[in-house]
């Protein structure tokens, strides 16, 4: 094929806008609007005025069609409606398992019991973390050497009794077994064997196994060696009884289930006999057991049981096993099965408050044991101190009384605070009430408890532990307005005098949330300067990390307002007590938060900048080479937050030189980078909107300055297409500004950074080939470089050649039509810039269609480079004839067809000839997409109606569908 | 007003079975056995005391002949009138004397097959024996000075303990019930427990024989408990050990309960309270 001529078709692009523009139908304000509620009156008399525009009226005429969510449910929402058919359901439904039935049961219950009550789940992982040891322990197991049973067996025992006790004698034969030296670890796992074993001996019928079992380990609980540990062996045998528990209430449920699942509220009359006899047998058999506490212990698990036999019978067995604990001596023993006992009657009738209260009362008149000899010599033994001790009690007692204090009315809390006042020694009562009762309760009589505090004996209970309680409630529940000064000085008066760190700290922590609520920065400044003064000695604040980030957390939740919080003298030392690198970031990261959370305006307070700038040079200070690529993003996201916050207002020069020193603070991090870089242009834009779009010689050399700026910091960016794309940026933000060589430079320096574009890049930590981007970014760019003018030294075209000379040189993918590609979109540019008048121009910046003013010479220069394009395109898509690229030699050839179409003069026969060549190429081997053909023929079908584009309809006659094969 | 014992035989079998009469036989018999304590070893073993019989009686619930193949039930009832001027007791399995009743079904089958046989045991509850019991409430004071059969009263340590029992005349399907309070006491006390006896007298020719075994120990108290605190007694009768009181001629059953109190230094202090057991 011989060389092409090429002559761009002339435009007319304000004609052609207006064509191609919509009728403009202007829409009445009060007739129309999406969002509004759709008020339809009579929608046929407006239809006319309304073309055009998308309605969603009917025609219907209902006056005021509702709201369609709000109508389908006729007032109840679905998901209430079906929980209330299921409700009503209930009992005919058929229920395929018990254990389902059974978690709607607890489900239930917790609902009678209600969302505040907190559950004992919450605490057990708690009482685990606290109560820990590193003394051995031992696990005493008596296997089959149960005395509870007819001790000879005599020839005339019935079979059935026989053979039980034979089983009593046969299983792990009398092995009694004693696991000694164990570590905690140990302990917990061999408990939590004990509680595989009993699931397994249930499932496999050995009732009397699985009995066995959680007698023995109930009867670890009447052992109190090693005595720190208790709390924890007490959760974690308690849930082996909670397991039996279930098991025996879901078999016996399951008897009666027989042959239809009876409901869930359920009476005595639906039970049959087998099942009452069933569990009758289980209360025989646990009512022989020979010792109190697995008694006690095994009883109360079953506690629930109690509703197959008789309707009263938990209301009855509730007060029975309360005063069966007076029989057991051990303080600490009798306090958690009291704990047990609360438990499982708030699990099974919430309702029954007055064995709840018994149980309280009952702790009360035997709570001198715990000052017993008994209980002394014990400890001397154990080596234990007596606070240590009494805080054993806490978890129990803490227990108790929040189930006592569950919506009880005031003047019964009030009763069982003075109950507790009379009691000597009562700091331990105290702690648990202010722990358990509610804050509001405690808050109101904050006074008293400071008093009552004040009382309590010097070496019992540690009083920093009473003052954190208080605090706990004062926490959530506000004092009278008038006491709370007060009551922080009596309250910070003992607590400054706590001589060890870790006390002192975790008190301190919960009373900071005191102070931030109630009092101003004079207040917190105090706070925290005592804090400071405590931690400091020996570095003790390394060991209080937590607590000292807790503090910060909560100042920052009360103190939104940064000037205020930064005015705080103390506040930046207490920063600085975080001194290890990792807390110190997480420190800061919170900072910045709160910070973009909630600072609402641009601020240019010095006190603030300095501060967080100091604050976010931490983050950036802690990046180094082994920090994750996530953790770098989260940094940089809110260092730029707070670069986004920065506003100096009009004092555009404090705001660069803030970007200077910004840059040079956080230059590790590549997004902060770009951030400033975007501020920057930013910057420039809003200099020129002040100026209304001309520069006076100063802001001509500050926007000047800007450019420089960018310009020295691009190229710092690791990333190539953040470099390419800020260039482009930048160079037409320099461009709108009138800095013409600067925006060269900038374009000169993107092309020039071209070549360095790796085939590959990481996107989203998988390599991809870079090519779409480097395409997407080449077109961004040649429609940028219609504005450009021409520099004077260089020759015409300069920018537009040294790209595609970049292009030509550029290593591109094997078998790729991207260079092609780039060829074929930088002819619709060319074309643009032959027009008399271009498409768009920048204000005030003379493009090459102004300096050449339409110079025959320099269409001529436009026309060659065309051809020369077009060329090198015709070249490569005969090489693809010869391989097995057929498809996308089609596909080429469409889009230089569709090129030529709206670009080309194609009144030139050339031209023309080509055109229908490369049609007919596209087409020949049918992998062209036969709807897109038939398009682009109505569109030509369309564009020949014009009067200057007639000649396309002779055209249309030789461009042919190929009819697929 | 006699009671009967009803029920039905099944007989399950794949194909027909032949037989030669299927009986139930129904018997009541009261064991007793005489302790190697009360008489020498060999007495004891040979002198065991005749069974009583109290109840017998035998019926043929099918005539020799075929019984079909699949589930054949046949029903049968037994009137519960005792033998001539017997008396019918409780069911109760104890040491010396056990009184059980039962009901064995045998199959008789031609040469060749092995008869078949099947024992059960069924249980008998008296009547109510009166229909109102008057509580007898019991208090009690346990010191040193109350103690009998103590060797030095001068070593031993001091203590109060109070209590009462709510009734020495239980009804048997009821719990034992009272309180107990410990005043004071020198030296911690271990444990507390009820100890629940059985008294069996067997009367024969030569004399009697009277042995008390413990059946359980329930423990009420554990470690120094809080002075001043009533602690609760309770104790539930255990079933088939325990029946009400029983007098007749050959023999006897009785209960007793024992408050037995065990202090740190081992000092075991007991109470006795004879029960007596009934039914209503």
């Amino acid at each position: 094929m011989a060389s092409v001529q090429w002559h761009a078709r002339v435009r007319k692009y304000g004609a052609e806008l207006q064509r191609c523009r919509l009728d403009a139908v202007p829409v009445d304000l009060g007739d129309y609007h999406p969002l509004k509620p759709i008020t339809v009156t009579d929608s046929r008399s407006r239809r006319g005025g309304r073309k055009g525009s998308t309605s969603s009226s009917s025609s219907s005429s209902s006056s005021v069609a509702p709201d369609p969510l709000s109508s389908m449910l006729e007032g109840t929402d679905p998901l209430s409606l079906f929980a209330a058919a299921s409700a009503s359901e209930t009992p005919t439904l058929s229920h395929s398992s018990s254990s389902v039935e059974l978690g709607r049961k607890r489900r239930e219950n917790e609902e009678e019991v209600g969302a505040d009550f907190e559950p004992w789940s919450a605490k057990r992982g708690e009482i685990l973390a606290r109560f820990t040891t590193t003394e051995k322990l031992s696990i005493n197991l008596f296997m089959g050497s149960d005395k509870n049973k007819a001790s000879s067996p005599s020839s005339a025992v019935s079979e059935k009794v026989r053979t039980r006790l034979e089983e009593l004698d046969d299983l792990e034969e009398g092995s009694q077994r004693e696991l000694l030296n164990l570590s905690q670890q140990d302990y917990v796992n061999r408990i939590e064997e004990l509680n595989q074993s009993l699931k397994e001996a249930w499932s496999s019928d050995q009732k009397v196994k699985a009995l066995k079992i959680v007698i023995q380990c109930s009867k670890l609980l009447s052992d109190t060696s090693v005595i720190q540990f208790y709390p924890s062996k007490f959760v974690l045998i308690t849930d082996i009884l909670d397991t039996f528990g279930r098991l025996v209430y879901e078999r016996i449920w399951s008897m009666c289930s027989d042959p239809r699942p009876i409901p869930d509220s359920f009476s005595v009359e639906d039970v049959n006999d087998t099942a009452k006899e069933t569990c009758l047998n289980w209360f025989f058999k646990i009512a022989s057991i020979r010792e109190l506490i697995p008694r006690l212990y095994v009883e109360a698990a079953i506690l629930k049981c109690n509703r197959f036999l008789n309707k009263t019978g938990i209301q009855e067995t509730l007060p029975r096993l309360t005063a069966m604990i007076r029989g057991i001596g051990d303080p600490l023993v009798a306090v958690y099965a009291r704990a047990y006992l609360c438990r499982v009657g708030m699990e099974v009738a919430p309702h029954l408050k007055d064995s709840l209260n018994k149980n309280f009362f009952d702790l009360l008149a035997s709570f001198r044991q715990i000052h017993g000899d008994t209980v002394q010599n014990q400890l001397v033994i154990q080596r234990v101190e007596i606070p240590v001790y009494l805080t054993l009690y806490s978890p129990a007692i803490h227990w108790i009384l929040q189930c006592v204090a569950y919506r009880a009315p005031d003047v019964l809390l009030t009763e069982m605070m003075e109950r507790c006042k009379k009691l000597g020694n009562n700091a331990l009562l105290l702690n648990s009430v202010m722990w358990a009762f509610r804050p509001e309760f405690v808050a109101a009589r904050a006074t008293d408890f400071i008093g009552m505090i004040k009382d309590c004996d010097e070496a019992g209970f540690p009083k920093h532990l009473l003052f954190g309680s208080l605090g706990r409630s004062l926490a959530c529940a506000d004092p009278p307005e008038s006491e709370r000064l007060p009551i922080l000085n009596e309250a910070w008066k003992v607590i400054t005098k706590v001589r060890s760190p870790q006390d002192y700290i975790n008190c301190a922590e919960i009373w900071v949330e005191f102070t931030c609520r109630h009092f101003t920065k004079r207040e917190v400044n105090t706070v925290l300067a005592d804090i400071i003064k405590h931690m400091t000695p020996d570095r003790a604040f390394e060991d209080a990390y937590p607590q000292l980030q807790s503090v910060m957390k909560k100042i920052l939740t009360y103190f939104h307002n940064f000037s205020v919080l930064f005015s705080m003298e103390k506040f930046l030392p207490f920063l600085d007590m975080f001194q290890k690198d990792s807390v110190r970031v997480e420190v800061c990261k919170s900072i910045m938060e709160v910070f973009i959370k909630h600072q609402q305006e641009p601020t240019r307070d010095p006190v603030i900048l300095n501060a967080l700038l100091h604050v976010c040079k931490t983050m950036h200070d802690s990046v180094n080479a082994l920090t994750v690529e996530d953790e770098k993003r989260s940094l940089a996201l809110l260092i730029n937050g707070f670069i986004r916050m920065v506003s100096f207002g009009r004092d555009f020069e404090q705001q660069l030189s803030f970007c200077v020193e910004a840059r040079a603070t956080f230059c590790n991090l590549e997004p902060v980078i770009i951030q400033l870089i975007h501020t920057v242009n930013q910057l420039a834009m809003e200099t020129r909107r002040v100026m209304g779009g001309s520069h006076s010689r100063k802001t001509a050399a500050f926007v000047r300055a800007c450019a420089a700026y960018s310009f020295i910091t691009i190229p710092s960016l690791t990333s190539i297409f953040s470099r390419l794309h800020l260039y482009l940026l930048s160079g037409q933000v320099a461009l709108a500004n009138q800095c013409l060589s600067q925006a060269d430079a900038f374009l000169k320096a993107a092309v020039s950074v071209l070549p360095e574009v790796p085939r590959t890049i990481s996107v989203e930590g998988k390599q991809r080939s870079s090519e779409a981007f480097l395409l997407d970014f080449i077109n961004s760019f040649l429609s940028t470089l219609l504005v450009v003018p021409d520099h004077p030294e260089q020759g015409v075209l300069y920018l537009v050649r040294g790209l595609l000379n970049m292009v030509q040189d550029y290593t591109w993918e094997d078998n790729s039509d991207a260079k092609v590609r780039v060829y074929i979109s930088a002819l619709p540019l060319l074309a643009a810039m032959s027009q008399e008048s271009y498409l768009y121009t920048i204000p005030k910046v003379d493009s090459n269609e102004t300096l050449y003013g339409g110079d025959p010479k320099f269409v001529a220069e436009i026309s060659r480079l065309c051809e020369t394009l077009i060329g090198q395109v015709l070249d490569h898509l005969k090489t693809l004839g010869r391989e097995e690229g057929v498809r996308r030699q089609g596909s080429l050839a469409f889009s230089l067809f569709s090129t030529l179409l709206a670009h080309g003069d194609l009144r030139n026969n050339k031209l023309n000839q080509l055109a229908v060549n490369l049609w007919n190429l596209s087409h020949k081997n049918g992998h062209c997409d036969t709807r897109t053909s038939v398009r682009t023929l109505e569109h030509i079908k369309q564009q020949a109606q014009q009067p200057e584009l007639s000649h396309l309809s002779d055209m249309l006659l030789r461009l042919s569908l190929q009819s697929r094969a | 007003l006699v009671e009967v014992l009803a029920g039905v035989v099944v007989i399950t079998s794949k194909e027909a079975v032949q037989h030669q009469g299927i009986s139930l036989t129904m018997e009541g018999l009261v064991n007793l056995q005489l302790s190697s304590k009360s008489v020498g070893v060999f007495e004891a073993f040979y002198n065991s005391v005749k069974p009583i019989q109290l109840i017998s009686s035998n019926i043929e619930v099918a005539k020799p002949g075929k019984v079909p193949g699949g589930k054949t039930e046949i029903p049968f009832e037994f009137p519960l009138q005792a033998k001539g001027n017997k008396m019918l007791y409780e069911t109760y399995h104890g040491v010396f004397v056990n009184i059980q009743y039962t009901l064995r079904c045998d199959m008789r089958r031609p040469l060749l097959a092995k008869d078949l046989s099947k024992t059960c045991e069924f249980m008998l509850h008296c009547q109510p024996q009166k229909s109102k019991v008057q509580p007898t409430p019991v208090d009690f004071t346990i010191t040193p000075e109350t103690l009998q059969n103590v060797k030095e009263r001068t070593s031993l340590p001091k203590f109060v303990i109070r209590g009462h029992l709510d009734a020495t005349n239980c009804v048997i399907t009821q719990p034992l019930t009272g309180e107990l309070v410990v005043e004071s006491s020198e030296v911690a006390i271990k444990s507390i427990e009820l100890q629940l006896v059985r008294v069996e007298t067997c009367g024969c020719a030569e004399g009697y024989a009277r042995d008390a075994t413990e059946i359980q120990n329930i423990q009420i108290a554990e470690g120094d408990v809080c002075h001043g605190l009533p602690i609760p007694i309770y104790m539930v009768f255990p079933r088939l050990f325990t029946c009400p009181t029983l007098e007749t001629t050959n023999f006897k059953v009785e209960f007793e309960v024992n408050v037995v109190i065990v202090l740190h230094d081992d000092h075991l202090i007991t109470e006795n309270f004879p029960l007596k057991l009934c039914r209503v």
